[in-house]
């Protein structure tokens, strides 16, 4: 292990080792990362900076490395995205209706994350409860892209949902950060950031804390620089919990353990639907470049066909609005959130609270949400979709019948401009048209950096797993990442 | 299917979020919009497939029916905009 010259340059794996062998304390790691968020407060990408909290958990972390007690992520200083309650520390899931919120209680994963020794930096930005692919629906206005075009000096988004925690881990704001991904809000932002990003299979995270948006879709998981470093932490993330009955009592394996295993032999699928009209020629020319990396490290590149692909988003935009109108039925203007004045009639109180409190897209989703649940029209609308969904899931059985993983683009182009997609919704909603398919199956999906544009701007590719498969999707992310080499950063334009 | 503005209106009120009446025509097109694009999940033959309840293969779990958590009324009025001897606060609703 060769140390970086400035602590913030640290991946989680080597600042791990480093904090564990006393060659840096936590709180000379900690302090860095506290300085180094204040300096980059252009990017936006935090909504609650907790510097007191950290330089505690630091104190604490370096107070057990001296007795000799080293916790898996012991004194590493994380970032925590503002969806996940976090006990005492106001939660905002990027809306005005939470925006004074301070939750009683802590989330499962966040809590798995302090057992292990992590140390909070802070709450990072996001699309308003997590509805958006561009960071721009968030009440604390948008988070800027580390990333620039060459030779540029316009800003761009960072991706959505999981925005703030992108650029925080793009700009080296701190080692690693979580995320959660609903139709893609991990690995959409991951892959325009130049970062990695996994969701994992439904049910290996516990979603109890997590403020809910569609709950059959919704994941947390790891954002990271390296592979390795989603393999550490996501290891850490994963448990079953009686909170979360959904949450599976499998085994997490150690995912590190196996990363450097190698894909020779493995069967890696290439599904025919993913290639789009109309896309980039640079998008399809690196998922061929990811199939020949993997290919010469020895691989076997199997063509499958996932016949209901093209379906995928219309569905996912009836599913996900539906059990959002659900779940934010809760916010009323009495129980927490915001409150308007001046009403007198209980009806009116949640309307206008609701209307003042909730931002454009929430609304548009729940009220699609809400005819699409209305009497009369569940059959057509609702439980079509979920047949969809069975549908997709079908596909994929059947491609794994075939191959061990599947390789497809993250995102259809790189980084856009702020304020490019606002005008029709459907343009926005087109960002999740490779990630969205996951979610819907329930499956693990890891973005993974693997090139740049000719306007130098990161590209991801994606590796579509089975069901609890995690430790395979990283090991193929780890041969594209070797072969890819992707060294490139940002350069630290909002320093100056 | 498409949407008219008293559709809109009825399922604004549905959901309990207020919206101004010259907010009513935009949403109209907005939300045609989006079933319009949402259509093509008729082309699709769906019959005889059952719709998905689980995103994985998982059955629930069930759990002895016991009290684990509450009891705490501060905690939970903690976060109301108003609140009065750990009660919530709202319009009177009864004459």
């Amino acid at each position: 292990m060769s140390l970086p010259a400035t602590p913030t340059d640290f991946t989680l794996a080597d600042a791990r080792d480093a904090v564990a062998t006393k060659k840096i304390s936590s709180k000379e790691l900690t302090t860095a990362f506290v300085k180094t968020i204040e300096g980059a407060r252009t990017l936006n990408a935090f909504v609650t900076e907790t510097p007191d909290i950290a330089m505690k958990m630091a104190q604490a972390s370096d107070a057990r490395i001296a007795k000799g007690e080293v916790r898996p992520l012991e004194g590493l200083p994380l970032a925590i995205k503002d969806l996940f309650c976090t006990k005492g520390v106001k939660t905002t899931a990027g809306s005005r209706i939470l925006s004074n919120f301070i939750p009683p209680y802590e989330s499962t994963v966040t809590q798995n994350l302090w057992n292990a020794g992590a140390v909070m930096l802070g709450k990072t930005n996001m699309d308003e409860f997590a509805m958006g692919s561009s960071n721009e629906t968030s009440w604390f206005k948008p988070v800027v892209n580390p990333w620039r075009a060459r030779n540029s000096n316009e800003n761009l988004v960072p991706g959505g949902s999981s925005g703030g925690s992108a650029a925080a881990v793009s700009g080296n704001l701190c080692l690693a950060a979580t995320g959660t991904d609903t139709g893609g809000s991990i690995r959409q932002p991951a892959a325009v950031t130049g970062t990695v990003g996994i969701k994992p299979t439904y049910g290996r995270c516990s979603r109890w804390g997590i403020v809910a948006f569609a709950s059959s879709l919704d994941q947390a998981g790891p954002m990271t620089r390296t592979v390795r470093d989603a393999a550490i932490l996501l290891r850490q993330m994963a448990s079953v919990d009686p909170n979360d009955s959904t949450s599976v009592d499998i085994p997490v394996p150690d995912y590190e353990a196996t990363l450097e295993d190698g894909v020779k032999g493995l069967r890696v699928g290439i599904p025919k639907e993913y290639r789009l009209d109309g896309a980039p020629p640079e998008i399809d020319a690196l998922w061929q470049k990811g199939a020949e990396w993997l290919k010469a490290q020895g691989a076997e590149i199997v063509d499958v066909s996932l016949p209901h692909t093209k379906y995928a988003l219309p569905a996912y935009y009836i599913v996900a609005p539906a059990e959002a109108s659900s779940n934010l039925a809760r916010y009323d203007g009495v129980r927490f959130g915001h409150r308007a004045e001046g009403v007198r009639e209980i009806t009116e109180l949640y309307e206008k609270s609701r209307a003042e409190g909730f931002g454009a897209e929430v609304r548009r989703r729940i009220l699609i949400g809400t005819y699409v649940l209305s009497a009369g029209y569940y059959d057509a609308y609702y439980a079509r979709a979920q047949k969809l969904r069975t549908l997709i899931a079908r596909d994929f059985r059947q491609a794994f019948e075939k191959c061990d993983v599947l390789l497809t683009p993250a995102t259809p182009g790189p980084a856009f401009a702020l304020g490019a997609k606002n005008s029709d919704p459907l343009s926005m909603y087109l960002n999740d048209v490779f990630t969205v398919t996951v979610n819907l199956a329930g499956l693990p999906g890891l973005a993974v950096p693997a090139g740049l544009t000719a306007d130098g701007l990161p590209l991801g590719l994606q590796i579509i797993g089975k069901a609890f498969d995690e430790a395979t999707v990283l090991r193929a992310g780890r041969s594209i990442e070797t072969a890819a080499a992707f060294g490139a950063k940002p350069s630290k334009w909002w320093t100056a | 299917m498409s949407v008219d503005k008293d559709t809109v209106r009825r399922i604004a009120r549905l959901a309990r979020i207020a919206l101004e009446e010259e907010r009513v025509e935009p949403m109209v097109n907005e939300l045609n919009g989006i079933f319009a694009w949402v259509e093509q999940l008729g082309e699709v033959n769906v019959e005889g497939v059952q719709p998905m309840t689980s995103a994985v293969d998982h059955k629930l779990k069930m759990r002895e029916d016991k009290v684990t958590a509450g009891g705490d009324a501060k905690a939970i009025t903690a976060n109301a905009p108003l609140s009065e001897d750990n009660f919530f606060v709202v319009p009177k609703v009864v004459e």
